[in-house]
């Protein structure tokens, strides 16, 4: 076990390096720079000394080693367009709220999705298995960049029920979790209803009923432990995805998360920032996965690792 | 086709899922509205009317009209043009460059295939968005200051489909990846067979047993799973458009439209409403069909 999780946490520095190495040099192929903007030119005397400053002057293989340096050190380096914060700063400030967002949209896939794959597969062809399905390829399919307006729409506009934009009390939440949230539910309400399907014809469960125990206790029991082993190995990734994904309805609910500036350093070669979320994306994907093989041993001891 | 032939049944299990069929028939509908969108459409895309600015749905415009007074129904119409070329070709594009990658890796063997697939793997960790995202600033930056011919010919191309070719090729070339892992795999386990140990036994060359045996054989898994692929193209064209980095304005596209109505939803709602249904809409109807078709044509993936 020890060995196999020494071994995994090895096997991320190369991925992460070339993580690093690819950004790196995708970002400086881009020709032009962070200071020729085309709207307002910079006097080239200025941008000259702010490529000094910032060591953009120096041969790409000093400024990447000495990146790497730095954020060995915990130092992400300071933003360029942002003038006075660093990449660290801005990651404290809206990670969170990025982060919380993840969190609550990956609480409503769990809440809507799981009971709703269990009631699927209890009542397997049934009209209610076929709603529930429906839903299902309905949620998988229609991105949140069409659902964000819809239920903007529904419930701020038409009803007035809820707010529709800014980050303040949990009734501002609400929308954009289940904007976020929904798509990913209708993924667990799927694998949870193939899932229990297949362990509900195995001879354990036959057992356990000609044991005598009540159903709900099989179905919780028995059946479901089981059959969330599938679901929890697409939960890791799916959070992974969910924090790094926000950005559209970051956008649309205007929260103030980290979406924006991965997207807007892009396009500003704002290069310590492009490389700070980039680099921390990477690690809550690595992360993630790692913890999914974890789960994995938990939920059904025949899983050992060596 | 024939009767009792498996294409025939395939078509009858088709046919017998009514959500598949209604998919199907909505994507015809698209097609047709795609190929014909300058007959249909009731107004040019981009005929500003600035009087009319932020019209909501009234006689001379069924869907209203944008910030410039553009009539929304025509402009959703011509986007439908965008979302399919890009959905489509995109699709053949990743097919193309998955069933060879995945082909070559999977039938030479050895180091040459453990160099390939590394690529692959490495693709498949490399967070995708920001790769599309990396590229198309690539593109467009490029463009600006380049002076190698091959890369203005193709701005010129890309001027002329609205911005349409470069978006085409960053989904080409970040989603090849699944396709390439899927033909390997069939690559290989085809190259066990016995008819291509026979074919080979009477001595027919590697490249006469590829393209004879074994690419024919992994064409139709690998066409459905291309096809699942197609709403997830769609999508990422309209996200590409949203965040500014797909089609260049005034090219309508879904995705930028309803990145335009967003910003005043609370007053003008139609304008960001009727393009995230129509985007709705097809990504249901193609998700619909795509999973009739895997499951009408009972594809093992």
């Amino acid at each position: 076990m020890l060995s196999y999780f020494v071994r995994r946490v090895l096997y991320t520095i190369p991925l992460l390096f070339v993580l690093a190495v690819v950004t790196f040099l995708l970002m400086h192929a881009v020709p032009g720079g962070p200071f020729s903007g085309e709207e307002k030119p910079l006097p080239p005397v200025v941008v000259e000394r702010l490529m000094k400053y910032y060591h953009l002057d120096e041969p790409l293989w000093k400024q990447f080693t000495d990146y790497l340096w730095n954020v060995l050190h915990g130092n992400l380096g300071p933003s360029y367009m942002q003038y006075g914060r660093t990449v660290n700063e801005i990651i404290k400030d809206h990670l969170p709220v990025s982060a919380q967002l993840g969190v609550l949209a990956l609480l409503v896939a769990i809440v809507i999705g799981i009971p709703m794959g269990i009631i699927a597969a209890l009542r397997q062809n049934t009209f209610i298995d076929y709603m529930c399905m429906s839903f299902a390829v309905a949620g998988v399919s229609i991105p949140a960049m069409a659902l964000g307006p819809l239920l903007i729409y529904i419930f701020g506009v038409k009803l007035h029920w809820l707010p529709v934009a800014r980050w303040e009390s949990w009734r501002h939440m609400i929308l954009p979790a289940c904007t976020l949230g929904i798509g990913h539910s209708a993924i667990i309400a799927r694998l949870t209803r193939a899932s229990l399907l297949q362990i509900l014809r195995k001879d354990f469960i036959r057992t356990a009923w000609a044991k005598g125990l009540s159903g709900s206790r099989v179905i919780l029991v028995h059946a479901l432990r089981n059959a969330l082993i599938p679901v929890v190995t697409v939960l890791g990734p799916m959070f992974a995805a969910l924090v790094t994904g926000t950005l559209v309805v970051e956008q649309i609910f205007s929260i103030p998360g980290l979406g924006r500036f991965f997207v807007y350093s892009i396009t500003d070669r704002d290069y310590p920032v492009i490389m700070g979320v980039t680099l921390l994306y990477g690690v809550i994907i690595v992360a993630m996965n790692f913890v999914v093989d974890l789960t994995y041993a938990f939920l059904d001891p025949r899983i050992t690792y060596d | 086709m024939k009767r009792g032939s498996l294409a025939a049944d395939a078509w009858r299990r088709l046919l017998r899922n009514k959500m598949a069929v209604a998919g199907g028939v909505f994507v015809i509908f698209l097609v047709i509205i795609a190929i014909f969108a300058p007959y249909i459409a009731p107004y040019p895309f981009d005929e500003a009317d600035f009087r009319n600015a932020y019209q909501p749905p009234c006689r001379g415009h069924p869907l209203g009209t944008d910030s410039l007074g553009r009539d929304l129904l025509s402009r959703l119409i011509w986007g439908t043009r965008v979302s399919l070329a890009v959905g489509f070709i995109g699709a053949i594009t990743s097919f193309v460059i998955g069933v060879l990658w995945g082909t070559i890796a999977g039938f030479c063997g050895g180091l040459i295939d453990n160099l390939m697939m590394r690529v692959v793997d490495f693709l498949y960790a490399f967070p995708t968005m920001l790769f599309v995202i990396l590229l198309m600033v690539v593109f467009k930056v490029n463009v600006a200051t380049t002076h190698n011919p091959v890369i203005l010919a193709m701005s010129a191309l890309d001027d002329k489909l609205g911005g349409m070719l470069f978006v085409m090729i960053g989904i080409g070339a970040v989603s090849w990846v699944g396709i390439a892992r899927l033909s390997r795999g069939l690559a290989l386990s085809l190259a066990e067979e016995e008819y291509v140990e026979a074919a080979r036994a009477i001595g027919n060359s590697s490249l006469r047993i590829v393209t004879k045996h074994i690419l024919p054989n992994l064409m139709g898994p690998c066409v459905v799973y291309v096809s699942l692929g197609i709403p997830g193209y769609i999508s990422t064209e309209a996200f590409l458009s949203f965040i500014g980095l797909g089609v260049t304005p005034p090219t309508p596209s879904w995705g930028a439209m309803i990145s335009e109505g967003y910003q005043v939803m609370l007053v003008y709602p139609h304008m960001a409403l009727f393009p995230a249904i129509a985007l709705g809409l097809t990504m249901l109807a193609f998700n619909f069909l795509g999973d009739g078709l895997r499951d009408a044509l009972d594809v093992q993936m």
